[in-house]
């Protein structure tokens, strides 16, 4: 259930997001979601990729500051109140969202919510004591 | 050989010392005053002739050289001895634009060759050792005075010249090279590539002597521990001989000087006045047994401070604080005095590589000083918070060391340009005469 994220220390300098791009490209690593932390002077590059543990080692042999985050997917209806209902739950139980992104997939018919809490075991039991669905990293690295 | 190069000099008791320096000084200016008409012009100027020199404590009735005169008489203006009877020039980088120039005769040679040979023997070499000598050759002083103080010892002797880590790292591990003498910067850089490749284990360094430009203790702790080495600093400039004026021995609390080739002394920046031991100020040294370019009371714009503690090590030699900045690369900054090292040192409590840079701007007439320092990429947790809180971090302890603001930017690894000669770690944009 626990699925791996990149994180990425990105300096706000020209071309840095297209160097780390072409990094990526050229090792075949396919991309399944992403978003950007951005401050002023640098910004956080969170990628959801097809295989995490050979991206990182990519990354920092071509010396990027990379971490691998522990994050949760939620797969939920793509209509109104489909993300309300698993926010609520987790914050009926006390439980803080640090961040989150979501993509929408057309094949699915679904739409993707990647989630990082603080209590990342707390947090499944819950989704899955209310009926949630939780995507496996297999599922996500191979779809 | 055992500890000293030259126990009867090194370890010689104080009031002979102080006799042979009373005698070399004394010669020494009666034949600058015959010879060089610019420093004649200088003591006529301030009322001084060579018979007003009888004692050490006379020396500070002599005018004071600056690199000003020395660049006012380029080339030959401070020159002492026939330029016929000369063997050697060597030159400054002249990074602040003022060429430097220096003349040896062969006895100019040999008394700097010992000197490093002196700091070479401190640093435990004898002639079994190999010496890794990647100071820049050529007119630089670096090379050629660590080569001769070698060769004076009787080590084998590697004359690598600076550049080509591959090819520095191959010869290290070839010719077992036991003792390295580069830039302390050069030295992490060498350290960090031998770390990173995991070839720690396939050299054979003992020891290293580093000078020619500024480090700290943390900085050496780095070094000696990627290296598996004692680093031993060393000091001295162009226009006194080249490195190998003072080196440290086992002891480590300080540069012993060569004090029977120079005379130290610590003046107030400000009001030239000689102060007393053990306080701080610049460091002003005269030569008195070189032929041809000695200069008498010359100001270093080093600020450090003089011990003459007695030492473990049995030299008698005064010993040289490691110097705490130059009166000229000092930053002011919102009229605080700011030293890059004092810079460095917070960056290396907590745990930063010295890979840094220090830029000061003036932004609407107020200075702003911002330091950009790599992140080290073992710590990051991949958060934003993070790398906010370690900015604040440093600048809390920047604030502690130096009183003021310091803008702190984490920067990706290996983004500030390693510099194999001397690192330039300082970027200031003000324009601060118009």
């Amino acid at each position: 259930m626990i699925i791996k994220q990149l994180s990425i220390f990105v300096e706000n300098t020209k071309g840095r997001l297209a160097d780390i791009a072409d990094i990526l490209a050229k090792e075949n690593i396919d991309i399944r979601a992403l978003c950007v932390a951005d401050t002023k002077d640098f910004g956080i590059l969170r990628l959801i990729v097809n295989d995490p543990e050979k991206a990182a080692i990519i990354l920092r042999e071509n010396h990027c500051t990379v971490a691998l985050t522990e994050v949760l997917t939620i797969k939920i209806e793509d209509k109104p109140g489909g993300l309300a209902k698993p926010i609520r739950i987790l914050s009926d139980h006390g439980i803080n969202v640090e961040y989150m992104y979501a993509f929408v997939s057309k094949e699915f018919d679904s739409a993707f919510v990647i989630l990082r809490v603080e209590n990342n075991e707390a947090a499944i039991k819950i989704l899955l004591d209310a009926g949630v669905t939780l995507v496996s990293s297999k599922e996500i690295y191979d779809m | 050989m055992g500890k000293y190069f030259n126990q009867a000099v090194e370890c010689m008791p104080r009031e002979q010392l102080r006799e042979l320096q009373t005698k070399r000084l004394i010669d020494t200016v009666h034949r600058v005053y015959q010879n060089v008409p610019y420093y004649r012009n200088l003591m006529e100027q301030k009322g001084v002739t060579p018979d007003d020199i009888k004692s050490l404590e006379d020396l500070r009735k002599l005018p004071f050289l600056t690199k000003d005169d020395l660049r006012d008489a380029y080339p030959y203006g401070l020159l002492a001895a026939p330029l016929s009877d000369c063997v050697r020039i060597q030159s400054t980088s002249g990074t602040t634009g003022r060429r430097v120039v220096a003349f040896y005769t062969q006895h100019d040679i040999d008394l700097w060759d010992e000197c490093c040979a002196r700091a070479i023997v401190a640093a435990g070499g004898t002639k079994d050792d190999v010496v890794h000598v990647c100071y820049g050759y050529g007119l630089f002083t670096g090379g050629p005075g660590l080569n001769g103080g070698s060769h004076k010892v009787g080590c084998l002797t590697l004359p690598m010249s600076s550049g080509n880590t591959d090819r520095q790292i191959q010869f290290m591990i070839d010719l077992h090279s036991t003792i390295l003498c580069c830039t302390p910067s050069y030295a992490a850089y060498l350290a960090e590539s031998i770390y990173e490749r995991g070839l720690r284990d396939q050299i054979h360094l003992k020891a290293g002597i580093f000078g020619a430009e500024a480090w700290t203790q943390e900085m050496r702790r780095d070094i000696e521990e990627k290296l598996g080495i004692k680093a031993y600093d060393i000091y001295g400039l162009t226009e006194i001989s080249g490195p190998g004026v003072s080196f440290e021995c086992e002891e480590q609390t300080g540069m012993h000087i060569n004090e029977d080739h120079f005379i130290a002394e610590i003046i107030d920046p400000v009001t030239g006045e000689v102060l007393p031991d053990g306080e701080k100020g610049e460091l002003v040294f005269t030569s008195i047994s070189k032929e041809a370019f000695p200069l008498l009371r010359y100001r270093t714009r080093d600020i450090c401070v003089l011990s003459h503690e007695k030492c473990s090590c049995g030299r008698t030699h005064v010993k040289m604080s490691k110097p705490m900045g130059r009166s000229d690369d000092m930053l002011i900054v919102k009229g605080v005095n700011v030293f890059p090292s004092q810079i460095e040192t917070v960056l290396l409590n907590k745990g930063y590589a010295a890979n840094y840079q220090i830029l000061v701007d003036r932004v609407n007439h107020s200075d702003t000083i911002e330091v950009q320092v790599e992140m080290m990429p073992e710590a990051f947790s991949g958060t934003v918070a993070d790398i906010t809180n370690r900015e604040k971090e440093l600048v809390d302890a920047m604030r502690a060391m130096l009183g003021i603001y310091v803008r702190v930017k984490l920067v990706e690894p290996k983004t500030i340009a390693r510099s194999e000669g001397k690192a330039v770690r300082v970027i200031d944009k003000r324009k601060l005469i118009d």
